[in-house]
């Protein structure tokens, strides 16, 4: 007995300390690609954004960039690029999945099928489709006899970056919203019904209410991917429109003036990651008041 | 003469190329109850949907205190709904959820608030108007669904399985509180659909068996089941043993017993496995009907000495009592439940039983 217990004490030090450190391992190879392939080319990216072109280190660059009346307006014209964008596909994209969820029709299935196909296309090929759609050489301006130049002149402009955005971000609001709708028991919308409330009132007390951390999830992972949007806005070819990706693109590209596009592009990064935060926020905020363990919803008693 | 509460006139439910529900005539008169009693796919669930509105007859028409509402939307009804697995809205509290139809008819706030107390109190859900529905029991949620029914007083309600999600002793315990709310709200018509039978005894004035989309049999409880006119009734309200039976010479209804197949306390002769018994027609048995005897295990005797010789196939225990199943000399197959099996014999050997007479006679096949 003892000859057999006497190793089985000498490995259990060497056991514990093994699986003390097996988590460790295994988080290493995911730790190693995040830190190569992100954080390193972030820091590179903020180094460069603090040394000027003479090579001296400090906020000179940062202050030159963010006061510059470039910087200023494609910031501005990011946002309300983005927030607009945002704003249509919330109303598109809930309509639809109203529309798929309550208001079957035949070939309804189809319908979501395509706007899931959306999902899968590059951002660029809805720009490319919307010149030759609505470009002034495009098939609408020769179907109204205009030719090239064309009565119908939007698209060089925000408004053409705008539809194209909300048409092919329209799917991210719809598609986690119709998943949410689905999961609204109809017993709840007959009942609803039976205690005498019209379709508006159930769908703006029951439905939406049930639908409202898809639905603020969407429009979060909405508003930051339009706030990234380069491929739209570089594949319409609209002059006017600089949004942060674009002056990214610009400075580094076709200036060569690297520490200011990386000034840029940092402040870009640190936008979504505020943006990411708040989406997380929404979240854990929402998820806690539906659990019914958070702040007091709008119930009878004040207190 | 007032209207009936619920008036169902040839209702025919389709949906695709199925028939849920045919031509369904139904009556419930105000404050009665009555229960929708049937098996899964019977219509009895669809029959009540017809009456809410959830959804649209494809035939007949449906009254609610002699109006006709076939083509009126739910929210037009004015009915109090409860459902299986209650349907409370999770993102409201208790006492919203139960103000919720109040609110959608936009009562002033001050008599929302009355209402919702004095509903809350009533199932006995005061203490819990702030909590969400995910922190109550299933029972708790229930009350909470029948108080958000009853909250916009209601002339009828209509009660889809609601004791069904529940445990056996939380639906005991819910059955009793729907007895008592029946008592206290006795104007309230109920329709109460359920695959239990029980349940159906319990609460109903009357009841409707369905089967297959159709309606076998509406009566009064008791009626239906002491004196079913279906086979089917008979087996599903009770449990009843159907054994084929000879009549020994068919009667008209309203025979004086002269020709002896009647007597005169009402009773017919039949015979089952070579033996003679007295039953209770409950229809017209036309000369060369098929008949059947409805026996209830419980009015089963199994004596050593019982006149009908038969062998005893298993015993199962029943936590109250034994159930025994039998097989008579002419090969039909019956179920008695006793309270103790002492003295009997073992599986596999013979015993006497004995049906009592006034057992009731349906033609067989009939409802089925």
């Amino acid at each position: 007995m003892t000859a057999v217990a006497a190793p089985v004490a000498a490995t259990a030090p060497r056991e514990r300390e093994r699986r003390r450190w097996a988590p460790l391992l295994w988080l290493a190879p995911p730790m190693l690609v995040v830190l190569g392939f992100f954080c390193y080319p972030l820091a590179l990216v903020v180094r460069q954004s603090l040394v000027s072109e003479s090579g001296e280190v400090g906020l000179a660059v940062w202050r030159h960039v963010v006061t510059s009346p470039e910087f200023t307006a494609a910031l501005g014209r990011t946002v309300l690029l983005s927030v607009g964008a945002t704003a249509g596909c919330v109303l598109l994209g809930t309509f639809l999945a109203l529309v798929l969820a309550f208001t079957p029709f035949p070939g309804a299935r189809v319908v979501s099928r395509v706007v899931d196909a959306v999902l899968a296309f590059p951002s660029f090929l809805i720009a490319l489709s919307f010149t030759f759609l609505y470009g002034s050489a495009g098939v609408l301006n020769a179907a109204l006899g205009g030719g090239a130049g064309g009565p119908v002149d939007f698209l060089y402009g925000p408004w053409g970056v705008l539809l194209a955005e909300v048409t092919f971000y329209t799917p991210f609001v719809m598609r986690p919203v119709l998943a949410a709708f689905a999961q609204v028991p109809s017993a709840q919308l007959d009942v609803a019904a039976s205690l005498g409330a019209r379709p508006w009132r159930v769908l703006r007390q029951v439905v939406l209410p049930e639908a409202w951390p898809a639905l603020a999830s969407g429009t979060c992972l909405t508003l930051l991917m339009t706030m990234n949007e380069f491929g739209i806005v570089l594949f319409v070819g609209a002059k006017d429109v600089i949004t942060l990706p674009m002056l990214v693109h610009t400075k580094g590209i076709v200036t060569f003036d690297y520490p200011a596009a990386c000034v840029v592009a940092v402040v870009n990064v640190v936008l979504s990651v505020a943006l990411y935060t708040v989406h997380r926020w929404v979240f854990r905020v929402l998820g806690t008041n539906r659990a019914g363990e958070g702040r007091a919803g709008a119930g009878l008693d004040p207190a | 003469m007032t209207a009936p509460a619920v008036e169902l006139r040839g209702v025919s439910v389709h949906f695709g190329r199925t028939v849920a529900l045919r031509e369904l005539d139904l009556v419930v008169g105000r404050g009665e109850a009555l229960a929708l009693l049937g098996p899964s796919g019977s219509g009895k669930s669809t029959a009540l949907k017809a009456v809410a509105g959830f959804v649209r007859p494809h035939s007949g028409r449906v009254l609610l205190s002699g109006v006709d509402v076939t083509d009126a939307p739910p929210h037009r009804r004015g009915l109090g709904v409860v459902v299986q697995n209650y349907a409370l809205f999770p993102h409201m509290r208790v006492a919203d959820n139960v103000a919720f139809g109040l609110r959608a008819r936009r009562m002033p706030r001050r008599e929302v608030e009355q209402r919702v107390t004095e509903v809350l109190a009533m199932v006995g859900m005061a203490d819990y108007r702030r909590r969400y529905p995910r922190e109550l029991s299933g029972g708790q949620q229930q009350r909470v669904a029948i108080a958000r029914a009853l909250a916009i007083r209601p002339p009828v309600l209509l009660l889809d399985e609601p004791l069904s999600a529940l445990d056996a002793a939380l639906r005991e315990e819910m059955l009793a509180e729907l007895l008592r709310l029946r008592r206290e709200l006795p104007d309230t018509a109920m329709v109460y659909v359920t695959h239990d039978q029980g349940e159906a005894l319990a609460l109903a004035d009357r009841v409707a068996v369905m089967r297959d989309a159709r309606l076998v049999e509406v009566g009064p409880t008791a009626q239906l089941y002491h004196r079913p006119r279906a086979e089917f009734t008979a087996s599903f309200l009770g449990a009843a043993n159907l054994l084929p039976v000879e009549l020994v010479a068919a009667a008209p209804e309203g025979s004086d017993g002269s020709d002896g197949t009647v007597r005169a306390d009402g009773l017919a002769t039949v015979r089952l496995a070579g033996a003679e018994l007295r039953a209770e027609p409950t229809g017209p048995l036309p000369a060369g009907t098929p008949v059947a005897l409805g026996v209830r295990p419980h009015r089963v005797e199994v004596r050593a000495d019982a006149g009908l010789p038969a062998r005893l196939l298993g015993v199962q225990w029943r936590g109250t009592g034994f159930r025994l199943e039998l097989e008579l000399d002419d090969g039909s197959r019956l179920r008695a439940d006793v309270s103790t099996v002492d003295g009997l014999p073992a599986v596999g050997e013979r015993v006497g039983v004995s049906i009592p007479d006034g057992c009731p006679l349906v033609p067989a096949g009939a409802g089925a």
